[in-house]
């Protein structure tokens, strides 16, 4: 079994250096995306609560609507990285 | 307050604490390899990780924390859920996959895949010990939280048996047992509190709440004119002298000499609360002994609506928008403390009234800890902005969190599993806003123990759901305490003595000294759960994840995307990034307040929160290090692209 000799060199999984760079960028990708979905709302919460506290969808305020919106963004975007990462031939 | 213990509790705690121990001696007698240790063999499946990423990172903060600062404060504490699941991002989209491609136990395995450097291996080990650390303090303090109310033992009763239950799960079967344990608890934890979602939606919101025998909760007195109080019988008001001074309260002695306060509103009067720890550790509630019999007093529930939209007393079953949209239309008594320090050297606090719009506490500043957010000065504002960034850089850096991907056989499993527990975190994260804003309007608040509001909560439903989901939450501690302390063992035996060190152990004696290593961490995390028994624990992750986020971020990110990056650049971001945050920390106001107990005026850091300052310190010292330093592949090893 792996690991019963710490000194042995790492056993690395047969990989694909196109399909590293690809899954790599993918990933790069999405996450600027979050970022500036994040970035908003951390600018908004600092620097306009008064729009936060807005009701914006069915009487709901934009604060609790971007906060959910956010979380279920996290899980879509991690669904689309995974559909778009290629498996190593 | 004093809660009466719940036997039912200690009974379903006592069935799912010996399952644990049960699963781990088995699974113990099982595994006795190295990598089965300390990486379960590589052998979980994505599905059961996934969910063990959520038993892991669904910490006893994450439950009892945000849904007491939700309950207290409001909106404020989801802040925290919407930055700890935003932090997943860039453990799934960045930190994944390399790490699995490069390491095999410990993240300092991956750090170091390059370099083969004993730098890298030393300070990698000791950021990992000082974060684990860090994080547990809040878990053990977690732990006492619970066993207080659960069994009427004292606070270090609960860090104990904590302690003592985790050492076991990780020294018989570790990382194997500590999966299945988080496995359970996630699951357990999930599910659990989306039915009492439900069950909270379904009795909607009143202003006249009852308690779980279906008794109406005491609604504490309002807009009294001060004539009725001090012209009572008997009554005498006391002069506002010495700390009482310029406060906002009334002091009426009553003929039978006790001293009840009003919290002034203008010309009228609200009931106030008092708890007073005289010197000699006695406690009195409002004037009178602590206590539930005849001539005693305790703190009374609270936490209700005061309003609701339409006037009406009570909404019936509410939607999920329904619900919010009527807490935001809503009034609620919250809480206010002032805490007061008698001549005599007795200790007065003052819970009082704080009716609150639900359009204020459903927005983000209503805290303490966030309501700089509202001021008009850039400054004051970076407190937040610090947080936010420590808690979407944080998770990806956690220790503990990382070693999960080790458990995984490949890249694949290692991103799937990912995506599994984003979903199940992330739908529990949806469901804390809900928990809070219910057990702020449960009428079973305690005053003086924002940790306690879930549970409560479960207990103004039904006492047997308090009882599951205060045995759910104490199991919750044991998850997250083994994943922790698994992290640290790890980081002892394996990148300390074998790696650093180069002591020669064979196999048996690498899982000796990792178990060893766990117990003085277990006993370590005993002594600091005691220690650090007052805080609030949502505070103190966050600022594990600032250490963490400004320690380990700068080089896991720097070491994937930048060719140029050197050993020494990484050792030195590394020790500057942990040295600076944890310098900020013990030099911010906060810990001038809890820890110290001296005036957070005096404190030299102008803000909490340093992942501000001190993320971006731990790049730049990883870069100027890296360009002062011969290249990587001058000193031997190059690194590749995409590494």
């Amino acid at each position: 079994m792996a690991g019963v000799d710490f000194t042995a060199p790492v056993t690395k999984e047969l990989e694909d250096a196109g399909v590293v760079a690809h899954n790599t960028r993918m990933g790069v990708i999405l996450f600027v995306v979050y970022v500036l979905f994040y970035g908003g709302f951390m600018v908004l919460s600092a620097f306009r609560p008064e729009v936060m506290s807005k009701p914006f969808l069915r009487g709901v305020n934009l604060a609790v609507v971007y906060g959910f919106a956010l979380i279920v963004a996290a899980l879509v975007l991690a669904l689309v990285y995974m559909k778009a990462c290629r498996k190593s031939k | 307050m004093i809660h009466a213990t719940s036997w039912i509790a200690v009974l379903v705690f006592l069935f799912f604490a010996g399952s644990v121990l049960a699963i781990s001696f088995y699974l113990g007698s099982k595994a006795k390899s190295a990598s089965g240790y300390f990486a379960a063999g590589g052998g979980i499946h994505w599905a059961v990780n996934g969910v063990a990423f959520a038993g892991d990172y669904l910490s006893a903060a994450s439950f009892l924390g945000i849904c007491g600062m939700i309950a207290f404060y409001g909106y404020d504490g989801f802040l925290y859920s919407i930055g700890y699941l935003a932090g997943w991002i860039v453990a799934l989209f960045i930190i994944a996959e390399p790490l699995k491609r490069l390491g095999r136990f410990t993240f300092a395995d991956a750090l170091d895949n390059k370099f083969n450097s004993r730098g890298i291996k030393l300070a990698a080990a000791i950021s990992t010990l000082v974060v684990s650390c860090f994080y547990l303090i809040p878990q053990m303090v977690g732990a006492g939280a619970l066993v207080r109310p659960l069994l009427g033992f004292p606070h270090y009763v609960g860090v104990i048996v904590v302690g003592l239950i985790v050492t076991m799960i990780v020294t018989t079967a570790g990382m194997v047992s500590t999966t299945w344990v988080q496995f359970i608890k996630g699951t357990m934890l999930v599910l659990l509190c989306a039915f009492i979602t439900v069950l909270l939606l379904m009795r909607g919101v009143t202003t006249k709440p009852t308690d779980a025998g279906g008794n109406e909760v005491r609604i504490l007195k309002r807009g009294v004119p001060a004539v009725e109080v001090t012209g009572a019988a008997g009554a005498t008001v006391l002069p506002e002298e010495g700390a009482w001074k310029d406060k906002p309260y009334l002091r009426v002695r009553s003929s039978a000499g006790v001293v009840a306060v009003w919290h002034k509103d203008g010309d009228l009067l609200s009931e106030a609360q008092t708890l007073t720890v005289q010197k000699d550790g006695r406690r009195l509630v409002n004037g009178l002994p602590q206590g539930k019999k005849e001539g005693e007093a305790d703190l009374a529930p609270v936490g209700y609506a005061s309003k609701l939209p339409g006037g009406v007393e009570k909404t019936g079953p509410l939607n999920p928008f329904g619900f919010l949209r009527t807490m935001q239309k809503s009034e609620v008594i919250l809480w206010g403390s002032d805490k007061i320090a008698e001549a005599d050297g007795s200790a007065t606090t003052v819970y009082y009234q704080k009716p609150t719009a639900g359009a204020d506490f459903m927005a983000p500043g209503s805290s303490p800890t966030f309501k700089k957010v509202r001021s008009k000065k850039l400054f004051d504002k970076l407190d937040f902005l610090s947080l936010m960034l420590a808690l979407f850089c944080g998770t990806a850096s956690l220790p503990h969190i990382l070693i999960r991907y080790y458990t995984v056989k490949d890249q694949i499993s290692a991103r799937k599993s990912t995506v599994v527990g984003i979903a199940a975190i992330g739908f529990f994260y949806v469901l804390t806003l809900f928990l809070g804003l219910g057990a702020m309007t449960s009428g079973n608040l305690d005053v003086t123990d924002s940790n306690m509001s879930a549970p409560l909560l479960a207990r103004s439903l039904n006492e047997f759901l308090f009882a599951v989901l205060s045995a759910v939450a104490f199991t919750t501690v044991l998850g997250t305490v083994s994943g922790l302390i698994m992290a640290a063992s790890g980081a002892v035996a394996h990148d300390l003595m074998t790696s650093f060190m180069k002591l020669k152990l064979d196999e048996f004696q690498k899982v000796r000294a990792a178990k060893i290593a766990a117990m003085c961490v277990g006993l370590l995390a005993i002594c600091l759960g005691i220690l650090f028994a007052k805080m609030n624990v949502n505070f103190l992750v966050g600022w594990a994840f600032n250490i963490a986020a400004s320690a380990n971020l700068p080089a896991l990110v720097m070491l994937l995307f930048w060719k140029r990056t050197t050993k020494q650049g990484i050792t030195a971001a590394i020790v500057v990034g942990m040295l600076s945050s944890l310098a900020w920390i013990l030099l911010s106001a906060q810990a001038y307040k809890d820890v110290y107990g001296l005036d957070p005026a005096l404190a030299i850091v102008p803000f909490s929160q340093p992942a501000i300052v001190t993320i971006p310190l731990g790049f730049l010292v990883l870069v100027l290090v890296s360009l002062m330093t011969p290249r990587p592949e001058e000193q031997g090893k190059a690194v590749p692209a995409h590494a």
